[in-house]
């Protein structure tokens, strides 16, 4: 009995999460259309906090690409592993690195203070900002940016997040260009990123 | 007379015991392989650590839970990223251990999470974890930390990337 209320509840997140996703698509494939080709409709406004405790805008990243990731710092095994990856990937760049904003966004604001997501992000490359805000805010750029995430309870009375798992690599107009999904190979990573370089406006 | 063969009685009894008491103390039912866990972010609450079980019984077992002096609470987790969406969740009746097989906890699957790190895992540094089975009872292990984005083979990026390991 519990095994299958079980079974009809992992099944329940699973088509939850497709739908979700299919959503995304949908609604991405639909605005597109809309616009016209070639104009995509991942990235918008938001007003986030950073890591210093500074409000930031989408006009604070603009007119470099970016590469954003979405998670948060209670995540023991994809947000450290993505940002460690993307840390190297910075470094294997080299000086061109700095024509890219690098941002970790958190999905869990009730948690990630912007003291939490200094602590964390420093144990990275010195590049890669955290930004945090309001569940509101946050809300507000995961809806901009097509971002699934959820809260989830456990057992023990805590929770934790879904969450969408890439990189996204924003051109310098915050438009979606493409992204780096978890664990994709350092090679087809770093093509990517030299890709989403060449769109910075040469200074 | 008598003694003697209350002594033989003790000697045959003890030849007879030890292979089970090997079994539970010397060679578990259950070994536990290549303990490893990554260094964590300062100021993380969370971190995983690796291993892999190998069930060397007849009879299916299973991995119920874990302690560690390292963190406030041990849980067992299955993570997954279906359609780019990652997901985390405990193994409320425990990792079942096939009898005669293995099974892997490591990146981007099963792992023990350490809930409530009393401090950051520094690489190079090791810390003790405790695993409860359902039949083999608990075996502790030492976990060394590696640093972090590392694999278990210890290198960073590991299988990854390929061409471009040639770090400088």
């Amino acid at each position: 009995m519990m095994r299958a209320r079980h079974w009809l509840l992992t099944v329940a997140a699973g088509l939850a999460g497709f739908a979700a996703v299919a959503l995304c698509v949908a609604y991405v494939a639909s605005s597109g259309a809309g616009q016209g080709l070639g104009v995509n409709p991942v990235g918008g406004p938001f007003t986030l906090v950073d890591d210093s405790g500074a409000t930031v805008t989408e006009s604070t990243l603009a007119g470099k690409p970016s590469a954003m990731y979405f998670g948060y710092t209670f995540c023991p095994e994809v947000c450290p592993t993505t940002l460690a990856d993307l840390s190297r990937w910075i470094e294997l760049l080299g000086p061109d690195a700095d024509k890219l904003n690098y941002v970790f966004v958190t999905v869990d604001p009730e948690r990630d203070t912007p003291q939490a997501m200094h602590d964390y992000v420093s144990a990275f490359d010195k590049r890669i900002r955290g930004f945090t805000g309001t569940p509101e805010q946050i809300a507000t750029v995961a809806q901009a940016y097509r971002v699934y995430y959820k809260r989830v309870p456990t057992a023990d009375g805590g929770y934790v997040m879904d969450h969408s798992a890439m990189i996204y690599l924003m051109g310098p107009d915050n438009r979606l260009v493409n992204v780096i999904g978890y664990q994709e190979t350092d090679t087809s990573a770093l093509a990517k990123l030299r890709n989403l370089i060449a769109l910075a406006p040469s200074s | 007379m008598r003694s003697l063969l209350i002594l033989a009685t003790v000697a045959l009894l003890l030849a007879a015991a030890s292979p089970a008491f090997a079994q539970a103390a010397g060679a578990p039912a259950i070994q536990v392989e290549q303990p490893w866990a990554r260094a964590t972010p300062a100021g993380a609450q969370t971190g995983a650590a690796y291993l892999t079980l190998d069930n060397k019984s007849g009879s299916a077992d299973r991995l119920t839970g874990a302690s560690s002096d390292v963190a406030a609470s041990v849980q067992i987790h299955e993570m997954t990223v279906v359609g780019g969406v990652m997901r985390m969740r405990q193994l409320a009746d425990g990792l079942p251990i096939p009898a005669g097989g293995t099974v892997e906890l490591k990146p981007g699957s099963y792992h023990v999470m350490l809930i409530g790190l009393k401090k950051p895992l520094a690489a190079g540094d090791t810390f003790p974890l405790t695993l409860t089975f359902e039949k083999a009872g608990t075996i502790s292990v030492t976990v060394p930390v590696k640093a972090m984005g590392a694999t278990q083979d210890g290198k960073p990026g590991g299988m990854k990337g390929m061409g471009s390991m040639e770090m400088k």
